[in-house]
């Protein structure tokens, strides 16, 4: 029993981490119905920074996370300046190649020697590892810093989203374009923004995931960020609460399929379980199921 | 131009393009690398046209396509490994089982998950990708000939051109004849509209299935050939990025135009290749560039070209002589 709630404590940590990236997939997905492909790598290029902060110029790690933040969220800014806007009324499709393109660029941009290098980097984080025993479950001060961290962001988002006016911008501009536009909302300005939260805290995201797992390459954030955005699609894509609530499934699915059936098969239960919940509920669990235009 | 006539021109552009490539086989300016790499491009050609139809003719979105082509490389490299003493008929025999299971394999599954829609089709597909992905890895604990994650070796080899060719023309004329006939005009229908398709009664959940298998019977034909090209069968070489290989390859065709796609498999297998030895030229620290190039090429093609390289487009040869209308094939949605 006690290992079985220690697996939750791991799987918490993981989903919570989860949370972060998808949160950046349903903002994008909400507001413009694009899989945005190289939000993983955004997430990846926020462990980098994150690593860079702390190991090379020896900033304090809250320094680190801002500065984190502050380079995905103008990344995924450019990102949607240059190759997402020039798509925008395109077909669908041709964004989403576009957006495999760009996750592409930043993977092997990255990846290149006078950039990130293409090896693995492990590292020590920057917090000294502090282990409380309560029950017999191990609970280390780096969870209680992620769960302290994603909660408040969490709780950031939700003020931003529900009592800012640029959140209701980012509402009406979810509903229809076009009557954004009408009621005087800039909807350019207010998808930049959208993509501006959306990386920072994907950025956030890879910092933390660095302090929990301090293991980095430039491809981190393919695996990472397919199952942050299935954690987004099992939430209900589009929906805030949505997203947390699936990649804390996530996280618990996967940390308890490697705990109890197989660590090979963590990849293959999680999409297994994605695909059943599709077929009874296929908007997610808290998505509404809307009828189809005609 | 009458049909006859039209007939007779196709085959004569068959045949020529035939003659000219085996001319440049024997003549050894295609070495014996760039002719497994051609040999690999009617692969991609014979895939690429089975998630056309799949995705650009009947509008199902499939991030999941070399999932089936992964599992007719499996199921055929096994089928001509245990029956090798059959020598030729046993490859033959393998092709015939690697669509087979990939068809089956894709009716099996496109029941219950054609039902979703667009994206969420999409990441169902990509899903069952990693599932089979996974099952790969641990294919050994079925039967040691598949290799489990070490890959499959000894499936026999046929790097004969005259194979890859012949099977991708016609597979090119079969999809073709499919495409005009009123199962492509249904395959249409659904992709433009699923509600009015149903109204004027085609039934969408048999038409979506129906086009999901053929997709499906062509890419495990497609990995049967695959088995037999490279000495080598891996998991990795059948990932969800292979898949969006594919994707690739009939996005930027241009969604319905079977000459889009066969042009775009060839050329993009081509420039890969071509890429990997400028590059290697170059020097060892160019090599790396090559994701890089490729991606910007994938960005500003899809920016300048949103509908694809030649969306919208048939080669004139293709289309029936009677009701010649652009409309049919060509008007991506």
């Amino acid at each position: 029993m006690v290992t079985f709630f220690q697996q939750v404590v791991n799987g918490l940590q993981l989903g919570l981490v989860y949370a972060l990236i998808a949160l950046g997939y349903t903002m994008v997905y909400g507001i413009i119905k694009l899989i945005n492909f190289a939000h993983g790598d955004v997430f990846m290029v926020g462990a980098f920074m994150g690593y860079i902060g702390f190991t090379f110029v020896k900033l304090p790690w809250p320094v680190a996370l801002v500065m984190a933040l502050i380079t995905c969220a103008v990344i995924g800014v450019i990102n949607e300046r240059l190759v997402y806007r020039p798509l925008r009324y395109a077909a669908k499709i041709s964004a989403l190649i576009s957006a495999i393109g760009a996750s592409f660029f930043i993977e092997y941009f990255t990846s290149l020697n006078f950039v990130f290098g293409p090896n693995y980097i492990s590292y020590t984080p920057p917090i000294k590892e502090i282990t409380w025993i309560i029950g017999g479950v191990r609970i280390t001060d780096i969870q209680v810093v992620i769960l302290v961290t994603v909660a408040a962001f969490l709780a950031l988002l939700q003020l931003l989203i529900f009592r800012t006016k640029l959140g209701s911008a980012m509402r009406t501009v979810s509903f229809d374009h076009d009557a954004a536009r009408l009621m005087g909302v800039d909807v350019d300005r207010t998808i930049s923004f959208t993509f501006f939260v959306g990386s920072g805290l994907a950025g956030i995201g890879g910092v933390l995931f660095g302090f929990a797992y301090p293991e980095i390459w430039t491809f981190l954030g393919v695996m990472t960020g397919l199952k942050a955005f299935i954690a987004a699609v099992l939430g209900g894509i589009g929906i805030i609460p949505g997203a947390v609530l699936g990649a804390l499934i996530m996280g618990q699915v996967e940390i308890m399929t490697a705990a109890y059936i197989s660590s090979q098969a963590r990849d293959a239960v999680a999409f297994a379980i994605l695909i059943i919940v599709l077929l009874i509920r296929p908007s997610g669990i808290l998505g509404r199921n809307e009828p189809e235009k005609i | 131009m009458n049909k006859t006539k039209q007939m007779v021109l196709a085959l004569v552009g068959v045949v020529v393009l035939y003659a000219l490539l085996k001319a440049l086989i024997v003549t050894g300016i295609i070495g014996p690398y760039w002719q497994i790499i051609l040999n690999e491009s009617m692969i991609y050609v014979i895939g690429g046209l089975g998630l056309s139809i799949i995705y650009g003719f009947t509008g199902q979105f499939s991030l999941g396509h070399a999932a089936f082509v992964g599992i007719g490389a499996y199921c055929a490299g096994w089928f001509a490994i245990t029956f090798s003493h059959y020598g030729i008929w046993a490859s033959l025999g393998s092709l015939v089982v690697g669509m087979i299971s990939a068809g089956l394999v894709g009716y099996l599954i496109g029941v219950p998950i054609l039902r979703l829609k667009s994206d969420y089709l999409g990441i169902a597909t990509l899903g069952f990708n990693f599932i089979v992905y996974d099952g790969m890895q641990n294919s050994d604990k079925l039967s040691s000939v598949l290799g489990g994650a070490q890959g499959m070796t000894g499936v026999p080899q046929f790097q004969t051109f005259e194979w890859y060719f012949v099977t991708a023309v016609i597979v090119f004329i079969l999809v073709r004849n499919l495409v005009f006939s009123s199962h492509g005009r249904a395959f249409t229908a659904i992709r433009e509209n699923e509600t009015a398709a149903d109204v004027v009664g085609i039934s969408p959940a048999r038409t979506k299935i129906m086009a999901f298998t053929v997709g499906c019977v062509l890419a495990g034909l497609g990995g049967a050939l695959y088995a037999h090209n490279y000495p080598y069968v891996n998991p990795d070489s059948f990932t969800f990025l292979e898949s969006i290989n594919y994707l690739i390859i009939v996005v930027l065709g241009g969604m319905g135009s079977m000459t889009g796609t066969v042009i775009t498999a060839v050329g993009w297998t081509f420039l890969l290749e071509v890429l990997r030895m400028f590059l290697s030229l170059l020097g060892p620290s160019f090599i790396n560039l090559r994701g890089v190039l490729y991606a910007l090429i994938l960005i500003v093609v899809i920016i300048l070209r949103p509908q694809g390289i030649f969306g919208g487009m048939e080669a004139s040869f293709l289309v029936p002589y009677i009701g010649r209308r652009k409309s049919n094939a060509a008007a991506g949605s």
